[in-house]
């Protein structure tokens, strides 16, 4: 079976203009909303306290509200969380309150209303704890950045590297832009999803840049917008039947691994689907216009041999 | 071109050999368990234990699948978690007549269901996520450890210059510094000379003039250090006794950092119970009651705002207002053992008290010194404090036993004792982080996890067998050695999985096709270009494995960031992302190829190689 019968190289780079258009709009777009609307984050950034419970009939969520406000505690949100029996209640930090006591003082309040109510899960994440994570997650975004902009320029060229990091990171801002538009939870598995992606889609931009390296040596006439198209259209059947592999894998994740894993999967699929684009119609033109040369790739002969041997 | 040499499959049969024995024991799985171990240091476990064990589970006519004997504990494997609890609760009976006073701890456990050949092999140690249980982060209050050792050296202070017979204007505290007040140089001089050889925890500072000449004392800079270290040890040693208390199989009590502990608790069902036993700060202070200031004007001044100077208002459990000198007069620290019980006399329920021999010292001394006067003893919960009686000293109490009693009912004879035998904190605690999963929940996650990669993992083989065809079976299978050298690495580690850590195998195994992809496409790519299959396949290795490198090593970058910053579920999925993307350049590199030259590496003359139509061009 074969899905890509490509003859000719496809003329990606004619149309690179129109690509970065689109990914500019997308990108703008991502940071309006994430500027305006802000993350929906998990009480592990804000903290604050999380309870799961679950009922053996479909849960009231109206009777568990008034059960809230009977104990006098307000601010807090209550929906429902993978079935209809199960309810997840959020509240907010409050100084002097301790948790323990907390979730056993709505528990009791819960289970006169309704005998039936099973507390599944609670979440406790203090103010000092939630800012350290929301630090180190930022943190590890800018190590990671740094780490894969180092080695691509170690391996390859600097100009790979920056515009391997600006169509990554751009996918990036466009799933965070994505969360801050629909209001999802910004949890911390989203966050192990996010860089996961990122280390991902970046294996996109280096199998291109290997290509391109390769042609400079092959195709010694060719100019660099041909070297380009034709490294993209001989890789675009890998790169289609890679991430379709891997978004299998996902998909099944969205579909079977409940409410625990959704918004991990969803994650995961925003960015595989723009990691495509990003990395075939971002990263290209980038590398274009920082203007790379043959020169840049091959190295002088002795140079080339070493490369040959890792 | 196309051959290994002989090592290369045998190092792949030795590895997948492994992986497949480390791999086996999570086919079994994990089975309820009841493990018994002895509550006091001075008991043993041995064959006379494991009788009884027995004999209480088969009068209630409860069939154990194993019963085992090992240095520590007696374990039994029960069939179901129902049964588990009812034989928890038949051998807590059976072993511990008195309920008060437990010789053994019961605990609920899982124990691994393989085999006894396999039993010294582990199957993944299961997150608290997966198999229920609690999840503490405490951080300690450093602030009030030193201010709690500033109190503790200003008394040392006091008592120096007393037996030396320095006469000072008035020792006070403030904030963390000592301040000695003096009316004449010499007498500081003297005093400085005595504190920095007695105490050289103290740095002294000079102050004032005329005559209001200071001696300021501050905590040198290491013993500060040395008393936040203390005070984290202690916690957790008191954390480690009250966790005894509870009876959980396997605690996890760590250092975090330079303040913090973490406490886990797989298996604990009440968590309510197990939060209050921790989230509890007590210590104990014994002082004296004001006698001066004990009359009806200056109490009820002081119930108004107004307390004398150097004192503290409570009111007595019965009502009663209290004018208790700040001063203390003994510290928890100075208490060895609590047992609740009864007085001898009344029947009261009453907590018996011991104390180390400082402790009986200072008793002593200050019990002869105030005969008739009445004595508190306070129990100070999250810097609140509780009188728990105060009665009147009627004779020098020596040898440092000591009895609380009056107004209390037995249960909290029992919680006191309880709270008082768990060794008192060195400083307060705060919970700072809590996750609780209810064992439901636990079980609920294993099966979606697993659903979502065995699915997944299906649709993948299938589309990859049928777009590939016989590469497309060596790729599948190289997929599923990767499969099993993860989850074999993840057993002989004993990391723990959790539900993030379920969901990056899944997607490990998605990304790790990625390199099979890259290479098969490769070899059609050669073969469309007119190349010799045997050539094809060597040039697809061979060119495919640096950009598999590459992208490995830019996904591990990322996978390395997430381990050393994240924490809680995000280290989970970190330390398998991490191994995935080792065990997956091996296994769909070097296996995947053993297979291929396997196949067709000693065929001189090879015409075609399955990996679908490459004849379009």
């Amino acid at each position: 079976m074969e899905f890509f019968k490509i003859r000719r190289d496809i003329p990606f780079m004619r149309h690179a203009l129109a690509f970065n258009v689109v990914s500019l709009v997308t990108f703008v777009l991502a940071v309006f909303f994430l500027a305006t609307k802000g993350l929906n984050f998990s009480i592990e950034f804000t903290g604050g306290t999380v309870m799961e419970v679950s009922y053996e009939r479909a849960a009231e969520v109206d009777k568990i509200r008034k059960a809230l406000d009977g104990r006098g505690y307000n601010d807090y949100s209550v929906q429902n969380f993978g079935s209809s029996r199960d309810v997840l209640i959020r509240m907010p930090l409050k100084p002097g309150q301790n948790s323990a006591d907390l979730s056993k003082a709505v528990m009791e309040g819960l289970s006169a209303d309704d005998g039936t109510a099973k507390l599944r899960r609670v979440e406790f994440v203090g103010p000092q704890v939630g800012r350290e994570l929301a630090e180190n997650g930022a943190l590890a975004l800018l190590i990671t950045s740094l780490g894969i902009v180092g080695y691509l320029a170690l391996r390859f060229e600097w100009k790979f590297g920056v515009a391997a990091i600006i169509a990554n990171l751009h996918d990036v801002v466009i799933i965070l832009g994505f969360f801050a538009l629909f209001q999802w939870e910004f949890s911390l598995p989203v966050l192990a999803a996010v860089l996961a992606v990122l280390g991902y889609s970046v294996n996109e931009s280096v199998v291109i840049a290997d290509r391109i390296r390769e042609n400079f040596r092959k195709m010694r006439k060719a100019t660099v917008t041909e070297i380009i198209d034709n490294a993209i259209t001989r890789t675009i059947s890998r790169t289609i039947i890679t991430h379709g592999c891997t978004q299998t894998m996902v998909t099944s994740m969205l579909v079977f691994g409940g409410p625990a894993l959704h918004y991990f999967a969803l994650a995961l699929t925003i960015g595989i689907c723009f990691g495509i684009y990003s990395s075939v119609l971002v990263m290209a033109p980038l590398v274009r216009w920082l203007g790379i040369r043959p020169d840049d790739m091959i190295k002088p002969p002795r140079k080339e041999k070493q490369e040959a041997v890792v | 071109m196309n051959r290994y040499s002989l090592w290369v499959y045998v190092t792949v049969a030795v590895a997948l050999a492994l992986g497949a024995l480390y791999t086996l024991p999570n086919f079994f799985g994990e089975a309820p368990a009841v493990q018994v171990s002895p509550a006091r240091a001075t008991l043993k476990v041995d064959n006379a234990v494991l009788g009884r064990v027995e004999e209480a589970l088969k009068k209630a006519g409860i069939q154990p699948t194993g019963v085992f004997l090992d240095p520590a504990s007696v374990k039994v494997r029960l069939a179901d978690t129902d049964t588990q609890l009812k034989a928890k609760d038949l051998i807590d009976q059976a072993l511990n007549p008195d309920a008060a006073n437990p010789s053994y701890t019961v605990a609920l456990n899982l124990l691994p269901n393989s085999p006894r050949w396999l039993s010294a092999l582990r199957p993944m140690y299961l997150g608290l996520d997966l198999r229920g249980g609690v999840h503490f982060l405490l951080q300690v209050d450093m602030r009030a450890a030193l201010a709690k050792r500033a109190e503790g050296l200003a008394g040392d202070v006091r008592s120096q210059l007393r037996d030396k017979n320095v006469r000072h204007a008035g020792i006070a505290r403030e904030g963390n510094n000592i301040v000695i007040r003096f009316r004449e140089p010499e007498t500081r001089d003297k005093a400085r000379t005595i504190l920095a050889e007695q105490l050289p925890d103290l740095q002294l500072a000079d102050a004032g003039a005329g005559g209001d000449l200071r001696l300021v004392a501050s905590i040198r800079p290491e013993a500060q250090k040395r008393t936040q270290e203390f005070a984290l040890k202690q916690n957790i040693q008191t954390l480690h006794n009250r966790i005894n208390e509870l009876g959980v199989a396997e605690p996890v009590i760590q250092q975090q950092g330079s303040d913090r502990v973490v406490v886990q608790l797989p298996g604990v069902q009440d968590t309510a119970k197990a939060k209050e036993i921790l989230g509890r700060t007590a210590t104990l202070e014994v002082r004296m009651v004001d006698e001066d200031n004990m009359n009806a004007g200056a109490l009820a001044a002081a119930a108004a705002g107004q307390v004398p100077f150097g004192d503290e208002f409570y009111v007595e459990r019965n009502g009663q207002p209290l004018l208790v000198r700040k001063q203390v007069v003994l510290t928890g620290d100075r208490l060895t053992d609590a047992q609740p019980g009864f007085d001898n006399q009344t029947q009261e329920p009453a907590v018996h008290l011991t104390l180390d021999a400082t402790g009986a010292r200072i008793f002593k001394e200050y019990t002869r010194e105030n005969v008739g006067k009445r004595m508190a003893i306070l129990l100070i919960e999250k810097g609140r404090g509780e009188v728990v009686t105060a009665p009147v000293i009627r004779t020098e109490i020596g040898g440092g036993r000591v009895q609380i009693s009056g107004r209390m009912t037995t249960v909290e004879a029992n919680d006191v004792a309880l709270l008082l035998r768990a060794g008192a904190l060195a400083a307060p605690m705060e919970i700072v982080e809590e996750r609780t999963v209810g064992p439901s929940l636990g079980a609920d996650n294993i099966k979606k996890g697993f659903d979502s990669t065995i699915y997944g993992f299906t649709a993948l083989a299938l589309f990859i067998m049928i777009y590939y065809s016989v590469f497309g079976v060596f790729s599948t299978l190289a997929l599923c050695s990767n499969l099993l050298l993860l989850v074999a690495l993840l057993s002989m580690l004993q990391a723990t999985l959790t539900l993030p850590g379920i969901a990056a195998i899944a997607l490990t195994l998605g990304m790790a096709i990625d390199a099979n992809v890259l290479i098969n496409e490769r070899v059609r790519e050669e073969l469309r270009n007119g190349v010799t299959p045997q050539a094809a396949i060597h040039a697809g290795y061979e060119r495919a494995f640096g950009t598999i490198l590459d992208s490995n090593v830019t996904t591990l970058i990322a996978g390395l960031a997430l381990l050393i910053f994240g924490s809680g579920p995000v280290r989970g999925f970190a330390v398998v992302h991490c191994l995935g993307i080792l065990t997956s350049i091996f296994s769909s590199v070097v296996i995947s190829r053993s297979m291929v030259n396997l196949a067709y590496g000693s065929r001189r003359k090879l015409e075609r190689v399955a990996i679908g139509n490459t004849s379009w061009k």
